[in-house]
């Protein structure tokens, strides 16, 4: 027995529903109770789906248990199949089904439907949502995927595998690999599971190779179509500048296609707006990172190669993939984080000194928490993720967009460090919240005097001396009152005229 | 839990028809998500899979809090293959929790699904950890499961588990008020003015804010529901010797004088006082409407059934806004406690106890309705088709009882429509 907060993760027939709510022409008939069917609103609510998912819930109650649940799957999978006449059926239970041993498999093949019934066992009491959504891909490929002639076609081509419902940016990803996949000259057969239909599944061999964009998703079933029709699969995740040039070669490799026109073109805004000295501020920032291992790893790289920040934390909830982080969290010599307790990913943020993470939806909360920036990079996913603009992570424009999305955390964490810093400027409002939260409308109060009376009460600035500290911009006033005072105290000078105020100046600039 | 079917006679003009299907509602662990906000020192601890916790977390929508007072004990494999002794882990679990939250006073532990297919007893559990932490935290049990509870109904399992633990209220103690069933403080607090300067003396509220305050339960208790699911806390209230007053449900202004009047008539207050004390505050719930009437009035409204508030919502919004009822639709009709309000309703009305979604969908299109009241998972889909639509789950979630809300809530009914006339996209 657990016990669990939040879930990083649903269920692993939440991970079903992602794969074939993601499809067309698939139905999912699942073996579960009434309460169970909150599931829908993921996709209606978080996603704004804007018909219900395929899936239909038996709804078992308690009076049912015992007596005729086998009875309720087979009517639900039959009314199922004649309303929504789908090309494919899959059958499953969710974890209270799991305990009564329907076996729905069993029951929908007795049916003698004349489409195909792909069964799913997924243990709900030992795996989680990503599992589910890759074991039910791998089912469903393995089950309705032929042997096919090879057709000459004038280019190559490949398949792009991984994108379903509900899954971090997999719409705008998608637009960017077919894109990229279309400059260096491949041609798509097929697209999985997201707009596939179980003909479309039918003739994947048809394709020379795999572009494989989520693991998580596709990686059971791209090796199951290595080993059945040979087809290789690309291993590079396209997410920041230097990770999509090396799947661009890796493509060309797969493809026999040159793809050298293509590396010397554009590499997006992204290269030079971290090289312009603006971004010099960004040397060094402390990150924590935490996701889905693929968007982990990946944010790592960007984060430590192409914006220059320093890794402090690093780690994913998802420990079929603890390898890859174990890895990838070497190489910048952190300890890796494999958990999917949220309060065992707080204290580690807490105790990273992280000045900005990058996480899911739960860190963004923990971050508030500490009051440290924060950006969203990678599922479980939130109404926010799916913007209304185009916001694809990968290939070129996925890299500009993360330069704004890691970058912007930190501007306005500064902006916000500023407006506490002088408080009680006259440039600033007191009580002014940052611009970002919405402050914009609170009341205009007088501001504090500038002449502030602290602990070195003692030493007194002349009038001149204050006068020229007002000189010095509002941002370094502050410091350069301290500086003074402290170098004043230092020296048992009991007044501050302008030559302490240059002697200070002088002497810390040193 | 039994069910409320055939409770009481049927009013006998009204043809109330049962369907059985898929249904599209949510199981009872959803009541977590207000009552841990109502009662502020309890926990409530679900004994289930992840299932049950994602449910919880999807329902909360957004997660805002450090730490939230609702958890899951996840059973995992070791559990159910008898490796580990499911006694010995959830202690274990209570154990960890209750030392990280001092401030815990009252335990639930809630049964889901899983736990009772397993039947894993949590009653018994819950008078083993409350003998082990007495006095410093109470632990109760109720069961949330969706093969038993649907929605709202895990208030009432939750209530019902309360009331054996109230104190006994003594014969010979003044007669008192209660009002059942989890309401805003705002709204509470409402009540409790019209109520006192009425003239009532004791009034308390079931659930209490607090544990250590639950109210005194006997035969000297008169009780108002505030909701019209609450079939077991009744029995259970009965069972002391609480005194069950009927009227409608306190929605809208002419509900709101009827169950006010209901406690008004039992504790012997004038209907002169009563009028007195209530006009102006009558007065300006039927003003707030006026400003609703002319965007909703001859609007045809259809309800799928959701948290069993459908008919007093129906009655409200048909004699009090003039909408037209097309289908109410209702998980479960309590006939005894609804009788007003079903006699309340237009003779032609139909009524649907249960659900199969896809029939109630077809049905629903064809209709088509100016505005359907639905849940999450179907709200969009029926957008996306050119139907607008309420979420019911606000109706929950909002302070809508009382005079003073009953302008909230014709507007939340008002406003998916409003929206629609002011977009031009
Ligand atoms: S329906 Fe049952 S299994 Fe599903 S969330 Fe509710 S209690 Fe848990």
């Amino acid at each position: 027995m657990q016990l669990t907060l939040w879930t990083y993760e649903g269920p692993p027939h939440i991970g079903a529903m992602r794969v074939c709510s993601a499809m067309d022409k698939v139905h999912y008939v699942l073996h579960a109770p009434q309460g169970d069917t909150y599931a829908d609103l993921l996709f209606t609510m978080i996603e704004r789906r804007d018909t219900r998912p395929p899936v239909t819930y038996t709804t078992f109650q308690a009076r049912d248990l015992g007596s005729d649940t086998a009875e309720l799957f087979k009517n639900a999978a039959k009314q199922a199949c004649e309303r929504f006449k789908p090309d494919a059926l899959v059958v499953g239970a969710s974890c209270t089904a799991e305990l009564i041993q329907d076996d729905p498999g069993g029951l929908a093949h007795a049916l003698g439907l004349d489409i195909p019934v792909i069964p799913l066992e997924l243990p709900a009491y030992q795996r989680k949502e990503n599992w589910g959504a890759s074991e039910t891909f791998y089912q469903i490929t393995r089950a309705l995927a032929k042997p096919v002639e090879k057709r000459a076609h004038p280019r190559p081509l490949c398949n792009i595998l991984g994108p379903t419902s509900l899954g971090f940016r997999h719409r705008d990803d998608l637009i960017e690999i077919r894109n990229l996949l279309n400059q260096i000259g491949v041609d798509v057969n097929v697209v999985a599971p997201l707009s596939a239909t179980p003909a479309d599944i039918a003739r994947l061999g048809e394709a020379d190779f795999n572009v494989v964009m989520y693991r998580e998703v596709a990686g059971q079933a791209a090796s199951w179509l290595q080993r059945a029709f040979g087809q290789k699969s690309t291993r590079t995740i396209p997410i920041g500048v230097g990770a999509t040039r090396a799947f661009i070669q890796e493509v060309g490799e797969l493809a026999g296609l040159d793809v050298s026109h293509i590396l010397a073109g554009s590499k997006g805004r992204m290269p030079w707006y971290s090289r312009s000295v603006d971004s010099t501020y960004l040397t060094g920032k402390r990150v924590f990172i935490f996701g889905d291992a693929t968007h982990a790893v990946a944010i790592a790289d960007v984060a430590a190669k192409e914006l220059g920040f320093k890794i402090v934390g690093l780690g994913t909830y998802s420990r079929e993939f603890a390898r890859e982080i174990r890895a990838s969290a070497e190489t910048y010599g952190v300890e890796p984080l494999i958990s999917d307790d949220y309060l065992d990913v707080e204290a580690a943020i807490a105790e990273s000194g992280a000045e900005l993470v990058l996480g899911t939806q739960m860190e963004r909360h923990i971050a508030k928490r500490l009051r440290v920036p924060c950006a969203v990079i990678s599922a479980p996913v939130h109404v926010q993720d799916f913007p209304a603009r185009y916001s694809p992570q990968m290939g070129f424009e996925g890299a500009n967009v993360l330069f704004d999305t890691l970058v912007h955390p930190l501007m306005m964490g500064l902006e916000e460090h500023l407006l506490g810093m002088f408080r009680g400027d006259h440039e600033f409002r007191d009580g002014a919240a940052p611009s970002h939260l919405g402050g914009g409308d609170a009341p205009v109060q007088t501001p504090e005097p500038i002449v502030t009376v602290d602990q070195t009460a003692s030493l007194a600035w002349s009038l001149d001396a204050e006068k020229e500290l007002r000189k010095i911009p509002f941002f370094v006033r502050s410091k350069a009152r301290r500086n003074t005072e402290r170098f004043a105290t230092e020296r048992g000078l009991a007044r501050i005229d302008v030559e302490t105020l240059y002697d200070a100046k002088a002497h810390f600039g040193r | 839990m039994s069910l409320p079917l055939g409770a009481c006679a049927t009013s006998p003009q009204l043809d109330i028809r049962q369907e059985r299907g898929q249904r599209e509602v949510f199981c009872g662990l959803t009541g977590i998500v207000w009552l841990h906000r109502k009662i502020q020192d309890a926990f409530f601890l679900v004994v289930g899979s992840r299932t049950c916790a994602h449910l919880i977390q999807s329902a909360a929508g957004v997660m805002i809090f450090a730490e939230p007072r609702f958890a899951t004990a996840i059973i995992d494999e070791r559990d159910l293959a008898g490796l580990a002794d499911l006694d010995d882990e959830l202690d274990g679990v209570v154990t960890r929790l209750i030392a990280r939250r001092p401030d815990i006073k009252l335990l639930f532990l809630v049964g889901s699904c899983p736990s009772e297919v397993i039947k894993l007893d949590l009653s018994r559990a819950a008078q083993r950890l409350s003998q082990r932490m007495r006095p410093a935290v109470r632990v109760l049990s109720y069961s949330g499961s969706g093969i038993e509870t649907t929605f709202t109904q895990g208030e009432d399992a939750c209530l019902a588990a309360l009331v054996p633990q109230s104190p006994l209220q003594l014969a010979t103690q003044e007669p008192s008020l209660l009002i059942v069933g989890a309401l805003a403080d705002v709204v509470e607090d409402q009540f409790r003015r019209l109520l006192s300067v009425m003239g009532i003396k004791h009034i308390d509220f079931l659930p209490a804010r607090h544990a250590a305050d639950m109210p005194a339960i006997g035969p000297q208790t008169k009780f108002l529901l505030a909701q019209p699911f609450l079939t077991d806390t009744a029995r259970a209230l009965e069972a002391r010797g609480a005194q069950h007053l009927p009227a409608l449900f306190p929605l809208g202004e002419e509900g709101t004088t009827a169950w006010l009047w209901a406690a008004a008539q039992a504790f012997g207050i004038p209907r002169a006082t009563f009028d007195a004390v209530t006009a102006s505050s009558r007065e300006r719930a039927k003003q707030s409407l006026s400003l609703h009437r002319e965007q909703l009035a001859g609007k045809r409204i259809f309800f799928f059934p959701d948290s069993q508030l459908e008919v007093p919502l129906a009655r409200f919004l048909s004699r009090e806004l003039g909408m037209e009822l097309t289908e109410v639709g209702t998980p479960y009709l309590h006939r005894r406690h609804l009788a007003d309000e079903l006699a309340h309703l237009p003779q032609d009305v139909t009524l649907v106890e249960g659900q199969d979604v896809d029939a109630q969908l077809d049905r629903c299109r064809a209709q088509k309705p100016d505005l359907s009241v639905c849940g999450l998972g179907l709200a969009n889909p029926l957008e996306a088709e050119g139907l607008a639509t309420k979420w019911s789950i606000e109706l929950v979630f909002t302070p809508v009882q009382g005079y003073e809300q009953t302008g909230d809530l014709a507007e939340l009914f008002a406003r998916p429509l409003r929206r629609r006339e002011l977009l031009e996209v």
